[in-house]
């Protein structure tokens, strides 16, 4: 579990984040959402720790990230998975040396070792055939599941994402959703995604935080997102026709 | 005082570098590679420009010899002292300012923009120690290029001169081998060993701080030539002023 309390976050004196609070829970994907500009990736490099709050806490199992020691911090990052926009695949590396990668920099075990939990993670997120290619030999939704496999191959406690299915098609899009949701309930996985996609928030928003101009303005789950007054969530969820009609169908059922 | 600040960034890295060390498997894979990439990669463009650039001196001094009173060896002597002082340790460190610090700038920044550094960072990576500090011990093997760029710039003079008729071979190899200083060779390994640190750590500077995309990582590569380029010269007459007056 992660806890979040009044996170703030400036940079050349512009406030980007204004003091928000939440707790993602473990086993769920939780889901944070907004407009390009939110501050939804500056939230997400803090919880990650690639950037500082300028004032705040985050906690992880109930212990503060600034009271960790720095040998206590390089121990949580490796517990830490992420997936990144655009995959992040090192381009030097096979596939199967990306996901090996971890492991090699942080366990002792021997390379048959490796090698074998790699492949078992290959196989975990239904990649065929690409062990020996190099990421400018795969496609998109290839990379994305590699990038999952990199992140899940040392058995993290918290899994982040960022846009996972940018640039994928509305298909393949699905299938990395449902791909993240069953990995987090599978391995208990505390998740959290950073998405304005609205077919990801209907189809695996287990918890929805929606960030507007630096600030919480609204959090709940994919049933309560129908029913809810929130203007600012009603008109960035239900900006398109099809979503609009979506919901008059779900509020008449 | 942004470039004040810049600068103290640059030295807190330097520091950052030599914090947590990566996995010694890991690191000595990098530097073999960056030694292939850096320092053999680099051997044939060096070998080609030593080779003429060091004929070019010996003909332009030989044309120079009008007087007749002029001993012939004096063309051997200024080719050595050219190449040995100031040819090899210095321009053709220029050069290499463009060749591997643009290739050091733009395989960083490129990093930088994939989010590659990002995603060592979450995994706990010294990502200072990871991709920098191989390329320092790579580069600790920059003497033998120019060693390889003094010896071959004085067969290039020496080719030139001889074949070209300005010069007998025997009074070529008199002539280089003329009031010779063993301390100018250390004076040339000296700078050397200061401008490899330069070559590996500016341009590695300007990849890593870079921000924004394609273009940017272009237009860092530029600054990066300039600065590895300024700074070279600079120190070139610092340690010129120190080690020679």
């Amino acid at each position: 579990m992660i806890e979040v309390k009044n996170i703030i976050k400036s940079f050349d004196g512009i406030e980007v984040l204004k003091g928000i609070s939440s707790v993602f829970e473990k086993g769920k994907t939780n889901l944070i959402i907004g407009q390009s500009g939110s501050g939804k990736t500056v939230f997400l490099k803090c919880l990650l720790g690639l950037l500082e709050a300028d004032s705040g806490k985050i906690f992880f199992e109930g212990k503060g990230l600034e009271k960790m020691s720095v040998k206590e911090r390089s121990v949580l990052r490796q517990e830490m998975g992420m997936v990144f926009q655009g995959s992040a695949l090192f381009d030097s590396m096979t596939v199967e040396e990306n996901i090996m990668f971890p492991m090699q920099m942080f366990t002792k075990k021997d390379d048959d070792e490796i090698r074998e939990r790699a492949n078992l993670v290959i196989k975990r997120v239904n990649l065929i055939n690409a062990n020996s290619k190099y990421p400018d030999e795969i496609s998109g939704g290839m990379k994305k599941r590699v990038a999952i496999a990199r992140s899940i191959v040392m058995n993290p406690k918290y899994l982040f994402c960022d846009e996972p299915n940018s640039g994928l098609d509305p298909k393949t899009a699905i299938l990395i959703d449902n791909l993240i949701q069953e990995i987090t309930a599978e391995y208990n996985i505390t998740t959290v995604i950073n998405t304005h996609d609205m077919n990801s928030v209907m189809e695996i928003g287990e918890k929805i935080v929606f960030l507007k101009d630096g600030l919480k303005s609204w959090e709940g789950t994919k049933e309560e997102i129908f029913n809810t007054d929130n203007e600012a969530v009603t008109n960035f969820v239900y900006s398109s026709d099809l979503f609009k009609k979506v919901r008059e169908v779900y509020l008449k059922v | 005082m942004k470039t004040l600040s810049k600068v103290g960034r640059y030295f807190l890295m330097l520091k950052s570098i030599f914090g947590k060390f990566t996995k010694w498997k890991i690191l000595k894979e990098l530097i073999l590679k960056d030694i292939d990439t850096l320092i053999i990669g680099s051997m044939g463009i060096v070998s080609f420009i030593s080779f003429f650039v060091g004929g070019v001196v010996a003909i332009q001094t030989a044309l120079n010899l009008e007087n007749p009173l002029l001993p012939k060896n004096l063309i051997g002597f200024a080719t050595r002292q050219s190449v040995i002082l100031e040819f090899a340790p210095t321009f053709i460190s220029v050069i290499m300012a463009g060749k591997v610090g643009s290739y050091i700038t733009s395989s960083i920044g490129t990093m930088r923009v994939t989010e590659q550094i990002d995603a060592l960072e979450v995994m706990g990576i010294n990502t200072y120690n990871y991709l920098i500090f191989p390329k320092i011990i790579a580069l600790s093997l920059y003497p033998l290029v120019i060693c390889t760029s003094m010896f071959l710039g004085v067969i290039g003079g020496y080719m030139a001169c001889v074949y070209g008729g300005f010069s007998s071979s025997s009074e070529f190899i008199e002539g280089i081998q003329m009031d010779f200083i063993p301390f100018h060779i250390t004076y040339a390994f000296i700078k050397t060993a200061f401008f490899s640190f330069v070559l590996a750590t500016i341009p590695s500077y300007h990849g890593y701080f870079m921000t924004g995309g394609a273009l940017e990582v272009g237009k860092a590569s530029t600054v990066s030539f300039v600065w590895t380029s300024v700074v070279i010269i600079l120190l070139n007459y610092l340690i010129t002023q120190m080690l020679l007056t």
